[in-house]
């Protein structure tokens, strides 16, 4: 591709024909600022506040959606992007946007860390000279995990661009146009029987507090002031290596210990971590694909089912190929099974009077608490799932000083995990750690080096073939919705025409880079920052003493004592689930 | 409303499928289910949606953007108030809210029976006749709120 020269605000910058005036900008240092703009999605200019000025020119232009050229006549072009006019011109687009937002910033979910108030603070906003114009429209809580205020909603369009584009799902799009616009469902369903998935994704993407995790905070105080509950909590994979950021902490940074610590202070009488239960599902997985590989090769390829925001995605959009489905409840399930049995079993107290909490990157798993197959006798196996963000706010308000905890461990039995299991919270972990136990077994040896380098990065879709013990095995890893329908496309077509299958093993995560991206963690994810998670999680995988889930003591001795073998009856009874077709709309 | 609207006539399947693979198909499939049925049904909608091979929300993004396409049923008869500028200036707004009082049914409704639908319109090319209004087409020029009534009576009346 062709480079192009300008110049931003005088200083020269060479970059490839293409890139917006926002993007050269940031190169030479200049952060022009924006509300609509997000580097996940393309631009849409939809609010105007990143205006800037071509020298010689009577135009004022939008950064995000202006390609940089190189000017004519030989002379480059010179972006102004800070003059008296935008400045003014940046605080009355803002003015007009503050006229249309209820100003209850304190009463907000986005309070504190709002992108439109922290413009307002930026350009010193004190006064209102526009008249006031708010939609009244009401709250949309018909879901189990998000919340949907569009009194608050700045139309940027994030929301619906995110559920189209990156997720393929759309759920929500414009709806009517100029001053009532709304991001809503089509049809005027609701969201919970529109397509949506739950990946939450509007919410971590919103800029304000028009979309956000539904709050359960409450439901958790009240069960750790009940005196006649066991208090046990599982925290994710991904919430170790994100949760820092509500404490100052890098993305990145892992907090595993300190997390332990403040669950405890909270008052959980134990602390467990669903990787043990990753760990747990790869032995589980691991047997299905072995089977289904050596014995049952009709029902490949197997595709995994982790993430309930594919799997409702799944039953709604893809369920021709539900057979292909790994029948393994997700790792969050599979924890609260074991914790309301064995756990339960063990220490002779009854399941019922056991509270399960689970910390989760994400929020479909709220939805995915409430299904059929997650209960047993009417008693769910968690009773309540949190987001990292919703956690955070509840140590803020135990005041619990998050950075001066010491770091403690995870209590055994459920909480022991491998390097494979960590690495479930990050796009490819779930195929790297399947292979490390799969390898192993079919090969009867142990794995010279565990790391898989095919299955890691942020290509949407990622392919391989390996040999397995002379066989060849192919795979494919697939994060952000959108991304799957090719891989699924050509799974049908290889079928359909009776062809050798592309892929034996697929990976499915929702959201990009994995749960480390999830709709759940805190706001600000971009690839730079998804990027730092992951690192986090390969970090914890490198220094676990375990690197594989079938080295796992505590996995050892689940099976020893209590289930028996991978996928037996008991497993299957446990850690196994049920799929079912489901309308894209229910109404 | 159970209106049996499917299966879609053959005629605009055909339609739907010649435009499939065209650029800009959406518009010109909503302008002939509007032709054919007065609006845009729901039910056609869902049709429209498999057919053409996209998303639900696209389509309704595209129908709540333009004026033109309505998704309710229109009322038996059109009433169309003139709020061009002149027929704003000479009192437009009051002949609307005579009619609303009468109807109940306000610009954008279809009243209660279904009988009409009220729309405000920008001009309609009579300003010498100003404030006008057309039912079903035809125009009704030189009004005031008192006229309205004797106006409708007979629309109201019929069986």
């Amino acid at each position: 591709m062709a480079n192009i020269t300008c110049k931003i605000d005088g200083i020269e910058v060479t970059v490839p024909d293409g890139t917006s005036v926002l993007d050269a900008a940031k190169k030479v240092g200049v952060k022009i600022p924006t509300l609509c703009y997000h580097p996940d999605l393309p631009a849409w200019a939809s609010c105007g506040i990143c205006v800037v000025k071509i020298q010689g020119s009577p135009k004022i232009v939008r950064a995000c959606a202006t390609p940089v050229e190189a000017g004519r006549g030989g002379a480059a072009n010179n972006y102004i992007t800070r003059d008296a006019e935008l400045i003014t011109t940046r605080r009355a687009v803002l003015e007009l946007i503050l006229s249309n937002h209820p100003n209850d910033c304190l009463r907000c979910a986005r309070s504190g860390n709002c992108e439109l108030q922290t413009l307002a603070a930026d350009f010193g906003i004190r006064e209102q000279p526009f008249e006031e114009n708010f939609q009244h429209l009401p709250k949309d809580e018909t879901t189990t995990s998000i919340v949907l205020n569009p009194e608050k909603c700045v139309k940027c369009g994030r929301c619906a661009l995110v559920c189209q584009k990156l997720q393929g799902v759309y759920a929500l799009e414009f709806i009517g146009r100029g001053e009532t616009t709304r991001l809503a469902p089509a049809a005027d369903v609701s969201l919970n029987e529109s397509p949506c998935i739950k990946c939450g994704q509007c919410s971590a993407h919103c800029p304000v507090g028009a979309i956000y995790e539904k709050d359960e905070t409450e439901k958790v105080f009240a069960a750790l002031s009940n005196p006649k509950k066991h208090k046990v909590v599982q925290i994710a994979p991904a919430v170790r290596v994100a949760i820092g950021e509500a404490f100052g902490f890098k993305p990145g940074e892992l907090q595993t210990g300190k997390l332990y610590a403040a669950l405890r202070r909270l008052g959980f009488d134990k602390v467990f971590d669903t990787n043990f239960a990753a760990d747990l599902t790869i032995m589980e997985e691991g047997t299905e694909f072995i089977h289904r590989f050596t014995k049952a090769p009709q029902e490949l390829p197997l595709i995994t089912s982790c993430c309930p925001a594919w799997v409702d995605y799944m039953e709604k959009y893809t369920h021709d190929l539900m057979s292909h489905f790994s029948t393994c409840k997700s790792p969050q399930q599979m924890e609260g099974a074991m914790i309301k049995t064995y756990y339960a079993e063990k220490s002779g107290i009854r399941a019922e009077d056991i509270f399960v909490l689970s910390v989760m990157p994400c929020t479909a798993k709220k939805f995915e608490v409430t299904e059929d197959d997650m209960r047993r006798g009417g008693l769910p196996d968690v009773d309540v799932a949190i987001t990292t963000r919703e956690l955070a706010r509840m140590i803020k308000q135990a005041g619990i000083d998050f950075n001066a905890l010491p770091d403690e461990n995870v209590d055994p039995l459920l909480g022991t995990y491998s390097g494979a299991g960590t690495i479930f919270g990050v796009t490819g972990g779930v195929m790297e750690a399947a292979l490390r136990t799969a390898v192993s077994k079919i090969t009867g040896e142990k794995l010279p080096k565990v790391e898989f380098a095919e299955t890691r990065g942020m290509d949407g879709v990622k392919t391989a073939k390996l040999n397995v013990g002379g066989n060849e095995v192919r795979i494919a890893v697939a994060h952000g919705m959108a991304n799957i329908e090719n891989v699924l496309n050509e799974i049908r077509a290889a079928k359909k025409e009776g062809k050798e299958l592309p892929y034996h093993f697929v990976e499915v995560m929702a959201c990009r880079g994995g749960c480390i991206g999830g709709g759940g963690q805190p706001q600000g994810a971009t690839d730079e920052v998804r990027a730092q998670r992951t690192a986090g999680l390969y970090k914890d995988d490198e220094i676990s003493r375990l690197r594989c889930s079938h080295d796992n003591p505590d996995v050892q001795a689940a099976y020893k004592e209590f289930l028996g073998e991978p996928n037996s009856h008991k497993a299957h009874e446990l850690l196994h689930r049920h799929y079912q077709k489901r309308p894209v709309y229910s109404r | 409303m159970s209106e049996n609207l499917l299966p879609l006539p053959g005629d605009l399947v055909a339609f739907i499928t010649e435009w499939k693979p065209k650029p800009g198909n959406l518009v010109m499939v909503l302008h002939r289910v509007q032709e054919t049925y007065g609006y845009i049904p729901h039910e056609v909608v869902v049709e429209v949606s498999r057919l053409l091979e996209m998303p639900l929300a696209k389509i309704y993004g595209v129908v709540t953007f333009y004026h033109f396409f309505s998704l309710k049923k229109p009322g038996k008869h059109k009433i169309a108030v003139c709020m061009g500028t002149a027929c704003y200036l000479k009192g437009g707004q009051a002949l609307l809210d005579e009619i609303a009082s009468i109807l109940q049914c306000h610009a954008g409704e279809v009243s209660e029976d279904g009988k009409f639908s009220v729309d405000s319109v920008r001009c309609i090319g009579c300003c010498g006749l100003a404030p006008v209004l057309t039912i079903d087409g035809k125009v009704y020029g030189d009004l005031t709120p008192a006229k309205i009534a004797g106006l409708i009576a007979p629309f109201q009346n019929e069986s």
